[in-house]
C-alpha cells in the first residue's frame, strides 16, 4: 500500500471514530438532563423539538454566546490552555479501538483500527493517565480555594485509581497474550466473553472507570455541595462547555475500553460477518454497547450518593487495589492451569 | 517525514528541559517537565522501542509527574525565593558536574562515532522479544530491583510514620522533631484561647 493510500485510510478511519466520539456529546447531555429526570420523577427539558430534543443545540448555541470571563487574578497561561488541553487525551485514546472486522479494498486488507500498534493497551492507559494534567492546570490557574481543592482532589483521586484501573487491565490481556485490541477481541469471540471469566476484574474497572472519568459517585473534584464546582468553578462559556464534553468524551472513550476487553468490542457472539457488512455491523454493534454503558454512567450518577472524600482513599487503596492484585494473581494462575 | 517529526520532539524535548531548570514558578517547571518526558518517549517510539515510550508517558508523566505537582500545591510554594546561585561552592561545584557531564557526552561520542543516518524505527523490539529477555537472560537483575524498590518502599513508609500512642507511652518508637517544611505558613488567625479561624466578635 503506498503512503497516500495509507493516510486515506487512517484520515476516514479517524472521520468515523471522531465523528461518532464528539456527538456524543450533545446527545449525552440530553440523555443525562431526561434520564435525570425520569429518575427524579419530573418531566425534564420538553419544550424544544419532540422530548427536547433540540435542547442541546440551545444549550450549544448558549454556551458559545455567554460572556467568557478571565479572573483578573488568574494564571493567565495555564488558565487559557487548560480546556484545550482538557480535550486531548480524550481523543487520542480513541485510535487504538478496533471497531470492525479487517476489511479489503482494491487488494489491500485494511484493520478497522486507526492505529494498529503493538501497545495499544497500554497507549490507551498511557494517553488518558495524561488527562489530569488539565484539571490541575485549571483549578491552579483559577487562583482560587475551591477550584486549587478541587485539583489537589482530582490529582490524588485518579492516581489511587489508575492503579486498580491498570492492573485490571492487564489481568485481561495476560490469557489473550497479545496488546493488540483486536486479539483480545478475536480471543471473545472463540470463547466466552471476558465479564464470565473475569467477573471480579470487570466489578474493579467499572469502579475505578466512575472515579477516572470523575462522575458521580466519585465526582469530588467538583463536589458542588462542599467546593462550588471544583476545579472549573471560575470557567464559562465554551471554555467551561469544553470541560463538560471533555467529561463525557473520556467516558466514551473509557467505556469503549471497557466493551471491547470484557463485552466482546464490536463482535457478535455466534455471527460472524466478514467484508464492508460486517464493517458496517461491527461499528453499529461497538456503538450499541458503548450507549448501553453510557447509560449505565447515568443511571448510576442518579441513584447514588457522592462518597465522602476519606471513604474514597480507603476504598481505593485499602479495597480496590488489593483485590485487583489478587485478581491479576488468580488469572494468572488460571492461566497457567490452562482453564482460561 | 521521519526527520521533521524527530527534529521537532528533539528541540521539544531540549527547550523545555530548559525551562525545567530555569523557570522561576515550580508549577510552570514541573509542567515543562511533562513536555520532556512526552517528547522523550515520542523519540522512544522513534527508535522502536514503543513499550518504553508507553511506560514512559504512564508512569513518568501520568503518575510521578502528578505526585510532583500534587505536593507543590499542597505546600503552596509559590516562586522560588532563592536568587540563583547564591553560594560560591556551588557554582564551583555545578561547574565541576559540567566539565564531567561534557566529557562523557565526548567519550560517548568518540566511541560510537558519527551516526549512520539510517531510517530509526527498522530495529523493531516486539514485546515478546523484550519480555524473553528480560525474563529469562535478565531474571536475576529484574528480580534485584525489585526487591531493592520494595525495601525503598519499606524504608520510606518507616521514616514517614508517626508511633501509635501505645508505642509513643512506652517510648519504643521517637520519630524524632515533626519535620516543618520550610515555607508552610501555621494557620494565621486561630485565637490560642478559643481555637477558632476567626479574628474578632
Amino acid at each position: 500500500m503506498t503512503m497516500t493510500q495509507d493516510l486515506l485510510a487512517t484520515a476516514l478511519k479517524l472521520a468515523v471514530m471522531l465523528g461518532f466520539v464528539l456527538n456524543v456529546v450533545p446527545v449525552m447531555v440530553w440523555v443525562e438532563r431526561r434520564g435525570s429526570a425520569l429518575i427524579q420523577d419530573r418531566p425534564g427539558p420538553n419544550r424544544l423539538g419532540p422530548f427536547g430534543l433540540i435542547q442541546p443545540l440551545a444549550d450549544a448555541l448558549k454556551f458559545m454566546f455567554k460572556e467568557d470571563i478571565t479572573p483578573a487574578e488568574a494564571d493567565k497561561p495555564l488558565y487559557l490552555a487548560a480546556p484545550v488541553l482538557a480535550l486531548l487525551p480524550a481523543l487520542s485514546t480513541i485510535v487504538v479501538i478496533p471497531f470492525g472486522p479487517n476489511i479489503t479494498v482494491g487488494g489491500h486488507e485494511i484493520p478497522l483500527v486507526i492505529a494498529n500498534v503493538d501497545a495499544g493497551v497500554l497507549l490507551f492507559l498511557a494517553l488518558s493517565s495524561l488527562g489530569v494534567y488539565s484539571l490541575i492546570m485549571a483549578g491552579y490557574a483559577s487562583n482560587n480555594k475551591f477550584s486549587l481543592l478541587g485539583a489537589i482532589r482530582a490529582s490524588a483521586q485518579l492516581i489511587s485509581y489508575e492503579l486498580a484501573l491498570t492492573i485490571s487491565v492487564l489481568a485481561v490481556i495476560i490469557p489473550v497474550g497479545s496488546f493488540y485490541l483486536n486479539d483480545v477481541v478475536a480471543y471473545q469471540q472463540e470463547r466466552v466473553w471476558n465479564f464470565i471469566p473475569q467477573i471480579l476484574g470487570f466489578v474493579i474497572f467499572l469502579i475505578a472507570s466512575f472515579a477516572e472519568t470523575n462522575r458521580a459517585p466519585f465526582d469530588l473534584p467538583e463536589a458542588e455541595s462542599e467546593l462550588i464546582a471544583g476545579f472549573h468553578t471560575e470557567y464559562s462559556a465554551m471554555r467551561f462547555a469544553s470541560f463538560f464534553m471533555a467529561e463525557y468524551a473520556a467516558m466514551t472513550a473509557l467505556s469503549c475500553l471497557g466493551v471491547t476487553l470484557y463485552f466482546g468490542g464490536w463482535s457478535l457472539p455466534f455471527v460472524h460477518l466478514e467484508g464492508w457488512l460486517g464493517a458496517i455491523v461491527g461499528f453499529a454493534t461497538l456503538v450499541v454497547k458503548v450507549a448501553i454503558c453510557m447509560a449505565v454512567f447515568v443511571w448510576v450518577r442518579w441513584t447514588f450518593p457522592r462518597f465522602r472524600y476519606d471513604q474514597l482513599m480507603r476504598l481505593g487503596w485499602k479495597v480496590l487495589l488489593p483485590l485487583a492484585i489478587l485478581n491479576l494473581l488468580l488469572v494468572a494462575v488460571m492461566t497457567l492451569a490452562g482453564w482460561l | 517525514m521521519e526527520t521533521v517529526v524527530f527534529a521537532l520532539f528533539a528541540f521539544l524535548a531540549v527547550v523545555s528541559a530548559l525551562v525545567v531548570v530555569t523557570h522561576k514558578s515550580p508549577i510552570y517547571s514541573t509542567m515543562s517537565l511533562v513536555l520532556t518526558l512526552f517528547s522523550m518517549a515520542v523519540l522512544f517510539v522513534m527508535l522502536g522501542a514503543p513499550f518504553i515510550g508507553a511506560l514512559q508517558i504512564l508512569i513518568y508523566a501520568g503518575a510521578i509527574v502528578v505526585l510532583f505537582l500534587f505536593v507543590i500545591m499542597l505546600l503552596n510554594v509559590e516562586r522560588e525565593e532563592m536568587p540563583h546561585a547564591s553560594q560560591p561552592a556551588q557554582r564551583w561545584l555545578a561547574l565541576l558536574g559540567a566539565g564531567i557531564f561534557a566529557g562523557f557526552l565526548v567519550l560517548l561520542f568518540w566511541r560510537i562515532g558519527t551516526p549512520s543516518g539510517a531510517p530509526m524505527s527498522e530495529t523493531f523490539v516486539s514485546f515478546k522479544q523484550l519480555a524473553t529477555e528480560l525474563f529469562r537472560q535478565y531474571l536475576l537483575p529484574f528480580e534485584m530491583v525489585g526487591l531493592l524498590l520494595l525495601v525503598a518502599v519499606i524504608g520510606a513508609t518507616v521514616a514517614a510514620r508517626r508511633a501509635t500512642p501505645l508505642e509513643a507511652q512506652a517510648g519504643l518508637y521517637d520519630p524524632g522533631e515533626e519535620p516543618r517544611v520550610e515555607g508552610q505558613r501555621s494557620a494565621p488567625h486561630v485565637n490560642p484561647e478559643t481555637g477558632l479561624h476567626v479574628h474578632s466578635d
